[in-house]
């Protein structure tokens, strides 16, 4: 194996995705998608609803398969990177077992893994204080707001310390607030773990937050539009005071100038959004 | 609270239960009321509605006039016990009957479509008429030490009507998690037997204790009628019968098994009730408790 293919923690060549449609056909969610990247590193997907963000997420995660084209995790294939529990993996939905209290619902990826009780326990006391539910181990979700639920749901994709994190929404259904507290805490989490992370979001301050690199993607079929570089430092620099930075600014911007600026790539939205 | 309610509630039903009837008994013509030739509501006479203190006092009394004949209420109490353990017997194989089709048909699709159409076809069978019949396949039965007894084909029948919501019940609770949580299962890795286990099956609680309340219900009603069309003795469904052939002279003696019956329906609901308690945490999400 190489060593610029060992040093990626994803790697997606040409990959293309057709849904079977009902009336013959199909309906082309991803086409000619290339994407690397890099351990480590942190990279959202953006665009609007529809673009097939879920759809590559979920194809790296191995929860679907490619129509064409090849995905590599870890130098592996997505298959037996899943088999492997390379990664951890947040909904937007924080889909927690309701009949399973905030510590059994961590444990549940060690539990079925096989891991001790004694080991679990440990794991998921380390997991409730890192994501700040100190109090709230023997609560159950429905005891929770929205906000915590969401950080259980990234305690819970953290508990086998994967290398890469994959994240589809997690804070969109938050609160403004909540939504921001949640970020500067994901870009802590990250710091200290430095794991790589595939985050999906529609919100352009979001993706430009907590980023190194945002993948601006347009619909029907979904396409990448132009990869971004935000160059806003390291994972320790991702604090509130950045929220007022000109630089900050700036970045914001040009996503949104990726995403609607371009007048081809707008119009072709636009014939989307009536068709 | 709610509770506290709910038992008040139910006291006060019986209550005016027992209101009703004296009150009927006290108001309407002895003879009933009549349209016509047909008798719409029922004759007020002590043979046909005793007062609920005769029938009170003759369950105190022996059951017969033979000397060291045992207090009414006594054999009342011991026939339910013997009813209630053959429904209990008959709940218990027909939700592990039910269980375990529900998972078979769960795993494999083709299970499915194969035995779903006759497990919903098999209630049409009315097996309480076949007794008879059950009763002598029963007695054709024998291996080693082992003889089929009468109680057996009654457990049988009961058993045959339980199994069937538990099987519908719990096949819709096992199809019930979230595309989402599916999806996490996937994403562990982990096979069809462990995300059964600790996904398809607590999440298919909800749908089991209705499931399994009716199960009791249907185990009862086939028991006490089985009882009584396979002629077994011991149980409240053969007292029934015994004693209403004696109604014309001691009319408030057949009201005491009656009572035993209405007696097993409500152990078995309480035993059922108190197992929907115990199972509460998997139940979190139900509107209505
Ligand atoms: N399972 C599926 N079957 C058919 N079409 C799907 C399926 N999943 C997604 N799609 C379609 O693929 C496109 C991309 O969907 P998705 O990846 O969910 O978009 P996004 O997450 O960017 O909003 C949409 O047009 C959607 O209708
Ligand atoms: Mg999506």
């Amino acid at each position: 194996m190489s060593e610029s293919s060992a040093e990626l923690a994803v790697s997606v060549a040409e990959v293309g995705k057709v849904f079977p449609a009902r009336k013959g056909g199909g309906v082309s969610a991803l086409e000619a998608v290339s994407v690397d990247i890099a351990a480590g590193e942190f990279v959202s997907l953006i665009g609007p609803s529809g673009c097939g963000k879920s759809t590559l997420m979920r194809l790296v995660a191995d929860l679907d398969s490619p129509s064409s084209g090849t995905i590599t995790v870890f130098g592996k294939s997505a298959r037996q990177a899943r088999r492997d529990q390379d990664y951890g993996i947040a909904f937007q939905q924080a889909g927690l077992l309701p009949w399973r209290t905030v510590r059994e619902n961590i444990e549940l990826p060690l539990q079925l893994h096989g891991v001790g009780k004694a080991a679990r326990r440990a794991r998921a006391s380390e997991l409730i204080e890192l994501v700040g539910l100190g109090d709230f181990g023997d609560r159950h979700p429905d005891q929770l707001s929205g906000g915590m639920q969401q950080r259980v749901a990234i305690a819970r994709s953290l508990a086998e310390s994967p290398r890469l994190l994959l994240m589809d929404e997690p804070f969109g259904a938050l609160d403004e607030m909540t939504r921001e507290r949640m970020q500067t805490e994901l870009a802590r989490l990250r710091a200290e773990t430095g794991a790589a992370v595939v985050f999906v979001t529609h919100s352009i301050p979001e993706a430009v937050y907590l980023s190194d690199r945002v993948v601006v993607m347009s619909p029907r079929p979904g396409r990448i539009v132009q990869v971004l570089d935000m160059k806003l430092g390291g994972a320790e620099d991702r604090t509130d005071a950045l929220r007022e930075d000109a630089h900050f600014f700036e970045r914001v911007s040009a996503v949104r100038e990726a995403l609607h600026g371009d007048p081809a790539s707008a119009a072709r939205a636009r014939g989307a959004e009536t068709r | 609270m709610k509770r506290l309610r709910g038992a008040l509630l139910g006291i006060a039903g019986i209550v005016l239960l027992g209101v009703l009837w004296e009150g009927y008994k006290a108001l309407a013509p002895a003879i009933g009321v009549k349209i016509g030739a047909i008798t719409v509501l029922p004759r007020t006479s002590d043979a046909a509605m005793p007062h609920l203190a005769t029938m009170l006092q003759r369950a105190l009394d022996p059951v017969t006039a033979a000397a060291g004949s045992p207090p009414l209420w006594t054999a009342v109490l011991q026939a339910s016990l013997f009813t209630v353990s053959i429904a209990a017997v008959s709940w218990v194989v027909g939700v592990i009957v039910g269980f375990l089709i529900a998972t078979l048909m769960q795993r494999f699709r083709t299970a499915e479509s194969a035995l779903l159409p006759w497990v919903v076809l098999s209630q049409t069978v009315p097996l309480i008429a076949l007794a008879p019949l059950v009763k002598r396949w029963g007695s054709l039965v024998h291996f080693g030490a082992f003889d089929w007894q009468d109680w057996m084909s009654v457990a049988l029948i009961a058993s045959y009507l339980a199994f069937f919501p538990v099987s519908i019940g719990a096949l819709r609770g096992f199809a019930s998690p979230e595309p989402a949580h599916l999806d996490l299962m996937r994403a562990y890795g982990v096979g069809w037997w462990r995300t059964y286990l600790r996904l398809r099956v607590p999440a298919s609680v909800p749908y089991l204790v209705p499931a399994l309340r009716l199960a009791a219900a249907n185990a009862v009603i086939g028991t006490v009628v089985a009882e009584v069309s396979i002629g077994l003795s011991g149980g409240v469904g053969r007292m029934i019968i015994e004693f209403a052939q004696t109604g014309s002279s001691d009319p408030a003696k057949q009201w005491a098994p009656i009572f035993g019956a209405v007696l097993v329906g409500l152990v078995a609901a309480g035993a059922v009730a108190l197992l929907g308690l115990a199972l509460h945490k998997y139940r979190r999400n139900e509107v209505t408790a």
